[in-house]
């Protein structure tokens, strides 16, 4: 009985080395300097959006919260951790208010996106893939989900051309551990098993930053990010 | 006797082609005003009424003329006609006259309400204005306080950042105070000079009420000037085909008192 009890355990362990050893990397990313302020954004030119937004939205190129915190940064695991499998989980990118719904999405290389039309208008969708094939899919009001794959790691910047205000990212990754940091910065990358591990930190105009960790156990490792603001 | 019923025919159809060109001529302006917000409205109003009365004759009586004709010897059987006198060569250049003699006049008619607007500069303190039109939507441009526009560097646009234009507020310092608006809003009874440029492909600038359609050309930076004297929001729309958002591609032209145009610009610069 005893025997087959350790039998057990040993097997769980091979099993899910992640649930034995789970090593997590977490930690703020924050920026010093003064970013630019962001732009109200004009959409008179589409009344079924703008007055969904009774104060104009802004850009959301640089998204901040108290304390110098910087949000909408990817941080993944670019070394050490790559997965060969996708998710079986759908992403989902919304447009609505003639706004992404997030403004950046991470997904799997190969893993399902499903990018739906929430807007009396139409959209286009247009990612500027340069890795990947690029496409250009017009999305009527009403019209169902339109589903996508990316095969290559890329950071794709999307944009609408019927609304060119509309501005979006996929970053496309071949890890599932990455995490985007919302306005107060703080991210988790969980479930590591031990190992050496190159840790990115993307911002899509700030740049990327990579810091290289160790897990040797079941540990919580902290790491910061910093970037340096531009002013213009 | 089919003849007959032909000449008929096409005299009815004259008629009945006459109704909207007399109801455009002598009842369109109290049936649907599109109404006119600019100075120099009236006298293209006044030139399209003209050529349509001229046109309008023209067609009527040659139309009749062609009733007449056919009434006449739509039923004859094969044979030889009389000749026109001098034969079908002066026929012809009579015909190639009148006809050139028409559409010369009409054109140097018209040249006047045309040359208006395009044979005379702007005037020196018209308000400045880029018109940037692109796949799909016209984005416009005032100068700031400093009056002084940025250079364009087509390189640097960045659409989700809100930079339409391409400016580079980080080494160039006039563009730092531009002010870019999604809008065209302007000063009633104040010169417009619009300044316009494609981005892409070709457009058209096109306000019912100012009487104004002007083709953007890409590669070509095109001057307008125009004065607004009704304070209200109309609609620009793109009338070139542009590409699949075409028939979303419009803005609004937004004329405000002078007050309120000051207030508006000046709140856009804070």
């Amino acid at each position: 009985m005893r025997a087959s009890c350790h039998c057990i355990a040993a097997l769980a362990a091979v099993l899910c080395p992640a649930l034995m050893f789970a090593g997590t990397i977490s930690g703020k990313v924050t920026y010093t300097g003064t970013p630019v302020k962001q732009k109200p954004i004009d959409m008179s030119k589409e009344p079924s959006c703008a007055q969904q937004h009774p104060t104009p939205i802004t850009t959301e190129t640089i998204v901040t919260g108290a304390n110098n915190t910087l949000g909408n940064v990817v941080v993944y695991i670019s070394a050490g951790a790559d997965d060969a499998n996708a998710p079986s989980q759908t992403v989902t990118f919304t447009q609505k208010g003639c706004q992404y719904i997030p403004h950046v999405i991470a997904l799997h290389t190969g893993q399902e996106l499903q990018v739906s039309n929430a807007d009396q208008t139409s959209h286009n969708i247009h990612p500027l893939a340069k890795v990947n094939r690029e496409w250009n899919k017009s999305q009527p009001p009403g019209s169902p989900a339109i589903q996508e794959k990316f095969d290559q790691p890329e950071f794709i910047s999307v944009k609408c051309n019927i609304h060119p205000w509309m501005h979006g990212w996929f970053a496309v990754l071949k890890t599932n551990h990455y995490s985007i940091t919302g306005d107060s910065g703080g991210f988790s990358l969980p479930n590591l098993p031990p190992g050496k591990y190159t840790v990115t930190a993307w911002h899509e105009d700030y740049g990327t930053q990579t810091q290289d960790v160790t897990i040797t156990g079941n540990e919580t490792k902290s790491i910061d990010f910093s970037f340096k603001a531009k002013a213009y | 006797m089919g003849g007959k019923i032909f000449a008929v025919l096409v005299i009815v159809i004259a008629i009945a082609s006459a109704v909207p060109i007399i109801t455009h001529t002598f009842l369109g302006a109290s049936v649907t005003p599109p109404q006119d917000i600019s100075t120099h409205g009236a006298e293209i109003d006044k030139q399209l009424d003209e050529t349509m009365i001229e046109a309008g004759l023209s067609f009527l009586a040659a139309q009749l003329l062609l009733g007449v004709f056919v009434w006449q010897f739509g039923g004859r059987k094969a044979g030889p006609l009389k000749n026109f006198p001098g034969g079908s060569k002066y026929l012809v250049l009579a015909a190639l006259l009148l006809v050139g003699a028409e559409a010369i006049a009409l054109g140097a008619m018209g040249t006047k309400a045309w040359a208006k607007v395009y044979f005379q500069p702007a005037s020196a303190d018209a308000l400045p204005i880029q018109a940037q039109a692109g796949q799909f939507a016209f984005y416009f441009r005032y100068a700031g306080p400093d009056g002084k526009f940025g250079a364009i560097h087509p390189e640097k646009i960045d659409e989700g950042n809100s930079n339409f234009f391409g400016l580079d507020p980080e080494n160039d310092i006039p563009a730092r105070d531009d002010i870019t608006s999604g809008e065209l809003v302007i000063p009633v009874n104040k010169e417009i000079h619009l300044m316009m440029h494609a981005k892409d492909v070709g457009h058209s600038f096109y306000v019912r009420e100012l009487r104004i359609q002007q083709d953007f050309v890409p590669g070509l930076d095109l001057s307008l000037h125009f004065t607004a004297t009704k304070v209200g929001r109309y609609e620009i729309v793109c009338t070139q085909l542009c590409g699949l958002g075409h028939y979303n591609m419009k803005a609004y032209l937004n004329v405000m008192s002078q007050d309120d145009f000051d207030k508006w610009l000046k709140a856009q610069s804070s």
